[in-house]
């Protein structure tokens, strides 16, 4: 049911509070609400932190406990967890959510159009396999060839959004 | 007695600058012409203190004529007295006016006065306002301008027939108000004028830098013209207004010239030309105050 636990060496990101945003590795535990926390390459000075505050990731470093600064920052940086970090769908979403949220208005409209163009090529693909589909009459290949080609559609689509993302940029 | 004190005092002084005056003479020639105009300036710059001691608060020593003569007035005269001569020489600025009379029998013209009694005095009179203090009327008034707003910026109109637009801006005029053009030939709206309180200012801006922009551009052009001279006949007295507006053929050139140097500057950006046609609207889930325009 749990998959991630709180142990030493648990890397958390902290969802609100000063430090948001930032990921912290598990140092000690204090008591039933505290945990003694350390961030040295996110810029997060060792101190205790309630665990409310965090959200567990699935990063585990390894050092012992109450283990000092030097050695969290040894094993972060070896297990290079700044990089497998941004690598994960959370981190993406983050900041794909930050940048939706700086879109002036000029890149809502050049999104808008790019979504519109998107939509209109899989609308084409879908409407011509459709007909092909029905002149053909009954056949059961139908549904496996209205899936297969989607999924060059589909690399098409995330040019389209990756142009977008890049305007938006 | 106080007066009394000061010119005596002022003599010893003047004495003392006499001898240095005349003690100084031999070093060189412009010091003494320097120092002459120094204690000129200086003598114009020493006024002396009042000569009429007071004895109560508005009530002097003195009267009139013995004032004159203790300030020596007699000895102060700057302009000499006007000759009868030169006094009947002066123009007088006209009285009366001679104007053409219409009519057979009236004689062709009357004389009329130009600066005539006035033909109603109230019965009371309008009493005397307090003092204010900078109360300025309108065109003094001081002009601000967003700093979100600069030339080229575009911005998104809120009100008026064109609300929701996206549309160029130029300057701000005399008023106070922006000049602001489509181009026309983008979305429809001309040079026109908007109000700042009424506009959202986008950070999308237009290097406008080397346009120009006609001088003639001012409020009084833009400015809407009522006719009002309907000569007081009852019926068809809103015929004669205008109803329609007619689009001047100054106004078109004016329009022309300013777009074309705009329009080179926008097909430069990709897809700011799409961005000028669309309008602006609202949707679900879309909420101004969290938007960054």
């Amino acid at each position: 049911v749990f998959k991630r636990f709180v142990e030493i060496g648990r890397v958390a990101f902290i969802s609100f509070g000063p430090h948001a945003g930032k990921l912290v590795a598990i140092v000690d535990v204090i008591d039933q609400n505290r945990a003694l926390v350390d961030g040295p390459c996110s810029g997060v000075r060792r101190q205790a932190m309630p665990f409310k505050c965090m959200q567990l990731t699935d990063f585990v470093l390894k050092f012992p406990h109450s283990a000092r600064q030097k050695c969290v920052r040894l094993a972060w940086e070896k297990e290079n967890i700044n990089e497998k970090w941004a690598a994960t769908r959370w981190a993406k979403k983050i900041e794909a959510r930050e940048k939706k949220a700086k879109m002036t208005d000029f890149d809502r409209y050049k999104v808008m159009k790019a979504k519109k163009m998107r939509n209109r090529i899989i609308k084409h693909e879908m409407k011509k396999l459709q007909r092909l589909a029905s002149k053909k009459g009954k056949k059961p290949e139908k549904p496996e060839k209205s899936e297969k080609p989607e999924k060059p559609e589909k690399a098409q689509k995330s040019a389209k959004v990756q142009k977008a993302q890049k305007v938006q940029k | 007695a106080a007066g009394e004190k000061k010119p005596g005092e002022k003599a010893p002084r003047e004495k003392k600058r006499g001898k240095k005056k005349t003690g100084e003479k031999k070093p060189a020639e412009q010091k003494p012409s320097q120092r002459a105009v120094g204690e000129k300036k200086k003598k114009i710059k020493r006024h002396h203190a009042s000569r009429n001691p007071v004895l109560a608060r508005g009530i002097g020593r003195y009267s009139r004529s013995a004032m004159y003569v203790r300030k020596a007035l007699y000895k102060r005269k700057y302009t000499a007295p006007e000759t009868k001569i030169e006094k009947k020489k002066k123009e007088k600025p006209r009285a009366t006016i001679i104007k053409p009379v219409g009519g057979d029998k009236n004689g062709g013209s009357r004389v009329v006065k130009i600066r005539k009694m006035p033909r109603y005095y109230p019965t009371e009179d309008v009493p005397r306002k307090l003092l204010s203090h900078g109360k300025k009327p309108f065109s003094q008034h001081k002009r601000r301008l967003r700093a979100s707003i600069t030339p080229g910026t575009v911005l998104i109109l809120l009100t008026g027939r064109h609300r929701g637009k996206r549309v160029v801006f130029l300057k701000q005029l005399g008023t106070g108000l922006l000049l602001v053009t489509g181009p026309l030939v983008i979305n429809r709206v001309p040079l026109r004028r908007a109000h700042q309180k009424f506009v959202i200012a986008t950070s999308t801006k237009v290097d406008i830098s080397g346009v120009k922009i006609p001088k003639h551009l001012t409020d009084a052009y833009f400015k809407k013209k009522r006719l009002r001279k309907p000569k007081h006949q009852e019926g068809e007295i809103f015929d004669t207004e205008k109803e329609k507006y007619e689009i001047t053929e100054q106004r078109k050139s004016d329009q022309k010239a300013v777009d074309s140097q705009i329009l080179a500057r926008i097909k430069k950006v990709p897809q700011l030309r799409g961005y000028l046609r669309s309008t602006f609207c609202l949707s679900n889930g879309v909420y101004p105050h969290k938007l960054v325009f």
